[in-house]
């Protein structure tokens, strides 16, 4: 009973994680299969999202709506600065360059954090208070719950702007064959802009869910963004749902392992389920992406 | 055809003085810093060339990129440092072991890593680094974990110790040199001209007879024991090794020399190093801003001047002798 109880409160709690892994990696997989990047400072949106809600909620002692807006905001407005200065003036740029560039990207942007707002971790209120819920002997926390439900939500939102909205279709277009879609008259640097503002904004998003759960500083950008792009690769850079599954699947190993084999090795876990998912199916992966890649 | 040949020959020959002028140059510079704290701040530039030239091998003659490599580096300086601070064994035939596993370590995993391209193989290398940097923190039992290992003896040949600034310059130096020969030997060799090659198209590199795949791995391997023996000189010099060196951050702080220096150029890779290590030292100021400025200028020299800061030189150099030629030119018809 109790061993069943314990399994219980590993999977909830991984489960969390992996809905929080698995918002990064949408982020990864909208910038990537816009434009074949993946952006090395998807992480530091995620640092940025909490971050601006500390500040706001503690320097500009604004309540906790109007801040987290804020900060989705801003987060969203650099996400635009970062590929109008960084990205679009260096077209048919080689990968390495794009790498060597947006790891400058998350470099800077950490050290602006750092600069501006110190190295110390910060604590982010729980949206609804701190009282355990039970279910079935395992405990949650409400934050869990609101990161639940804002996954659920952001990925709804995603299906139904993709499928049903023009301006979604078009960013499948061009995902699909860029030139074509701007063969058929839609903006494709429009579209790439929108998809670097979408997923700045779904990054900032997940950075603020979790914020209140596991605290925030300039520098939990970088294994955040690691993770989501785990997440990626493990469910493929395919379609939404994938990546969901691929960020939930990693949550849970990666919960399991903590609980099951060591806890101090919890990070390692990740990152050895991503090199054995490169090295058995390298071209495996990618042979999906082209098929259909939203 | 015959001419062709000869202009190689002299090309190689220029090489070669430009390498002794310069290795010259450098040991005479301890003669006039005796005593300073300049001289043990040079031998870190030592250090990092090594690392940056291992690191562009790689990234400038092959044009596969490493964020790992910080991890090599461990390797070596945990290799030494636990078994020489454990058994009384010459400290020299250890980097020799060092150097030998991390040569293994990166064949082995060469071959799978290797295969993977572009953003991917960035990502790869980068969870290497990642898992060892975190075993380096958690096997307390023999690393000591995030409080580090100390008391690592120093280096001695016979009654020479190396434990003060000047014989540290030599001892780290000796092997830097040897190391930038190395890589310009290679450079100009088959193998250089077949690395250049998958740099430019792998494919057509691969049309052309290159065996791309044992290639990329051969220099991964011999890129990985360059930065071991750094790590391994490095340990014995700081008799104190922690985690926080050898993490995620220095592998970037390497791709920043390389990239700063200019990808493909040795001497490039020195002047990246030797401005890195020595800008904090000497702009106190800059402690806070480092991490930005490192970031600004990744992206500044990506952006602007692809060829990194000699081959920006290089270029500047051309456009004035282009634009005196042009004068001379104009002179000449008035």
């Amino acid at each position: 009973m109790d061993y069943s109880r314990q399994l219980f409160q590993y999977i909830l709690s991984g489960l969390s994680n992996g809905a929080i892994y698995a918002l990064i990696g949408f982020g990864f997989a909208m910038i990537y299969n816009a434009t074949g990047i993946i952006n090395f400072a998807q992480g530091e949106f995620v640092m940025l999202g909490g971050m601006l809600t500390v500040f706001f909620l503690t320097v500009l002692k604004l309540s906790i709506i109007p801040a987290i807006v804020l900060a989705v905001v801003i987060s969203t407005i650099v996400g635009i600065c970062f590929e109008r200065l960084a990205i679009r003036p260096l077209k048919n740029a080689k990968p390495l360059s794009l790498i060597i560039i947006t790891i400058g990207a998350s470099i800077f942007i950490r050290g602006a954090a750092m600069l501006i707002w110190g190295k110390d971790t910060h604590a982010v209120p729980a949206f609804s208070g701190n009282d355990p819920i039970y279910i079935a002997g395992a405990t949650i926390l409400p934050q869990h719950l609101w990161i639940f439900a804002v996954t659920i939500l952001i990925i709804i939102a995603g299906r139904i702007f993709f499928n049903y909205s023009i301006t979604g279709k078009a960013m499948r277009a061009c995902a699909y064959n860029a030139q074509a879609a701007g063969l058929v008259g839609i903006n494709v640097k429009n579209m790439v802009l929108l998809s670097f503002a979408i997923s700045s904004a779904i990054g900032s998003m997940a950075g603020i869910i979790i914020a209140p759960l596991t605290m925030t500083s300039y520098d939990v950008g970088v294994m955040l963004g690691l993770k989501g792009f785990c997440a990626v690769i493990i469910g493929g850079m395919s379609s939404g749902l994938s990546t969901v599954m691929g960020g939930l699947l990693l949550g849970l190993l990666e919960a399991l392992g903590a609980g099951y084999i060591s806890a101090s090795y919890k990070d390692a876990i990740a990152f050895i389920i991503l090199l054995l998912i490169l090295f058995i199916r390298p071209e495996g992966l990618f042979a999906k992406k082209e098929a259909e890649r939203f | 055809m015959f001419l062709k040949k000869q202009n190689i020959m002299t090309e190689k020959r220029q090489q070669i003085l430009v390498f002794f002028i310069f290795a010259t140059a450098v040991l005479m510079v301890p003669l006039f810093l005796k005593g300073s704290y300049l001289l043990n701040v040079l031998v870190f530039v030592g250090i990092n060339t090594m690392l940056a030239v291992a690191l562009n091998l790689l990234l400038g003659y092959a044009g596969q990129i490493s964020l790992g490599h910080a991890a090599f580096f461990g390797i070596g300086a945990y290799i030494s440092g636990i078994i020489t601070t454990r058994f009384p064994i010459d400290p020299f035939l250890i980097i020799i072991l060092a150097a030998f596993c991390a040569g293994v370590l990166a064949f082995v995993i060469g071959f799978p890593i290797l295969k993977l391209k572009g953003h991917y193989l960035a990502m790869a290398t980068l969870g290497f680094g990642v898992i060892l940097y975190i075993i380096f923190n958690e096997t307390v039992d023999f690393t000591g974990g995030p409080s580090g290992l100390s008391s690592i003896p120093s280096l001695h040949i016979g009654s020479l110790v190396f434990d003060n600034d000047w014989n540290n310059y030599y001892l780290v130096w000796v092997f830097t040199l040897a190391v930038m020969l190395l890589s310009i030997n290679l450079f100009q060799s088959r193998i250089g001209r077949a690395l250049r090659a998958i740099h430019d198209s792998e494919v057509a590199a691969r049309v052309m007879g290159v065996n791309a795949r044992v290639l990329k791995v051969q220099i991964f391997t011999v890129s990985a024991v360059i930065s071991a023996v750094a790590g391994s000189l490095y340990a014995h010099i700081m008799t104190f090794i922690a985690p926080a060196s050898f993490g995620f951050n220095f592998s970037v702080e390497l791709l920043t020399m390389v990239v700063i220096g200019g990808l493909g150029s040795i001497y490039g890779s020195f002047l990246g190093a030797a401005i890195l290590t020595m800008l904090p030292e000497f702009l106190r100021v800059f402690q806070d801003f480092d991490i930005i400025v490192y970031g600004l200028m990744l992206m500044l020299i990506t952006m602007f001047m692809p060829g990194g800061l000699v081959g920006g030189m290089q270029k500047m150099a051309e456009i004035t002798v282009a634009k005196i030629r042009k004068m001379k030119g104009k002179n000449a018809q008035a």
